[in-house]
């Protein structure tokens, strides 16, 4: 069976670390960095990249249009 | 296969579209019109519609909403935007007209224009953001708070003597002859995302087909002005502005 991998790339500056895309996240691939961005926002990143089916979930219900998502078959 | 491999544009599937810009929107973290303005700048990028829409900005936390799609914009006076539209409609028929309106702006200082307009049934559509709260100055009352629901100017929480009844004025709006299609969505979740999607698509197709007025209502959460986080806000509507704001199509002809 064909096995799919994602993967996302978060618009750092743009994120306001309102941690939506977190909970959509059906793999709990992203979480709230402890760093922050230049604006003080806790941006979301991969945590568990490997988890990433590339389902697009997060940047869906992004209000600020931060996600980018890639999909492979593999 | 790393990472590196798979962010490659051969396998994207999901990018902002250009017509929203790269301007940071000035909404408040996790707010829901940030959802609606990438919804309504992906469906004018799909309808190859950014030189031919003419939107109309409110008044309300949405104010600025032309700094970030790239389409022409007028921003109306407070509740005035379904008269401003119906004049370009009218003016520039071949252009998709839509308004952009809070409950604020809808329901409470533009009920006139509202409710004419779409009795009128102007070819134009109505993209109403009812966060049953006045966001920008502050969280107020709107006619849409919910009973019981405390605001800056209902402290207690609302009540029918002081203040009267919540107004559904989407209901009242599927009553008029005027209104071809009149939808209530909202955008907390991959599902409801995408089919608020569909229902503005329909409302921006409706409005170039002149088969009337149509209202697109996106129940949403005003975190900052409820005083919650993005996420307890969602949980919050669900359980709270759901039950008297149900979903879905109340008129589609
Ligand atoms: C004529 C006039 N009256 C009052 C105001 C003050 N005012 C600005 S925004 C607003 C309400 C906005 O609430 P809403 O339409 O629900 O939008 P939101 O900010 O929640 O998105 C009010 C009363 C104004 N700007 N102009
Ligand atoms: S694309 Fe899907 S699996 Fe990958 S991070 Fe986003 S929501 Fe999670
Ligand atoms: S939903 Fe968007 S703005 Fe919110 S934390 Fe995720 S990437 Fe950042
Ligand atoms: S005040 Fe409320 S409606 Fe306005 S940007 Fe903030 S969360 Fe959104």
């Amino acid at each position: 069976m064909a096995k799919i991998k994602g993967a996302v790339v978060v618009n750092v500056e743009r994120c306001k670390g309102c941690n939506l895309c977190v909970v959509a996240c059906p793999s709990n691939v992203l979480a709230l960095n402890k760093e922050a961005n230049s604006k003080g926002y806790n941006y979301s990143a991969m945590v568990d990249a490997d988890s990433c089916v590339g389902c697009a979930a997060c940047a869906l219900v992004c209000p600020d249009a931060c996600i980018t998502v890639y999909k492979v078959r593999i | 296969m790393t990472i590196n491999d798979i962010i490659n544009p051969a396998n994207l599937v999901y990018a902002k579209t250009k017509v929203m810009n790269d301007v940071p929107m000035h909404y408040c973290p996790g707010c829901s019109h940030g959802v609606v303005h990438k919804l309504i700048a992906e469906i004018i990028e799909e309808m190859d519609f950014q030189e031919k829409t003419i939107a109309i900005a409110p008044v309300g936390c949405a104010v600025f909403a032309y700094k970030y799609l790239d389409i022409d914009w007028q921003q109306a006076a407070h509740g005035r935007a379904p008269a401003l539209a119906t004049a370009v409609k009218r003016l520039l028929p071949d252009r998709l007209v839509f308004t952009y309106q809070g409950d604020g702006d809808l329901a409470a200082i533009g009920t006139a224009e509202t409710i004419h307009a779409a009795n009128r049934g102007e070819n134009i559509a109505i993209i109403f953001i009812n966060n049953g709260i006045y966001g920008m100055t502050g969280g107020q009352m709107a006619p849409t708070t919910l009973m019981g629901m405390k605001s800056s100017t209902s402290p207690n929480g609302r009540t029918v003597p002081l203040n009267g009844h919540p107004l559904d004025i989407t209901k009242l709006l599927a009553q008029l002859d005027g209104t071809c299609y009149v939808t209530r969505q909202s955008v907390h979740t991959v599902g409801t995302v995408r089919k608020t999607k569909k229902a503005i698509r329909l409302a921006f197709e409706n409005s170039m087909a002149g088969k009337g007025t149509s209202v697109v209502e996106i129940v949403s959460t005003c975190n900052s002005g409820w005083k919650m986080t993005p996420e307890a806000s969602n949980d919050w509507m669900v359980e709270n502005m759901f039950p008297v704001f149900p979903m879905g199509d109340l008129k589609n002809l």
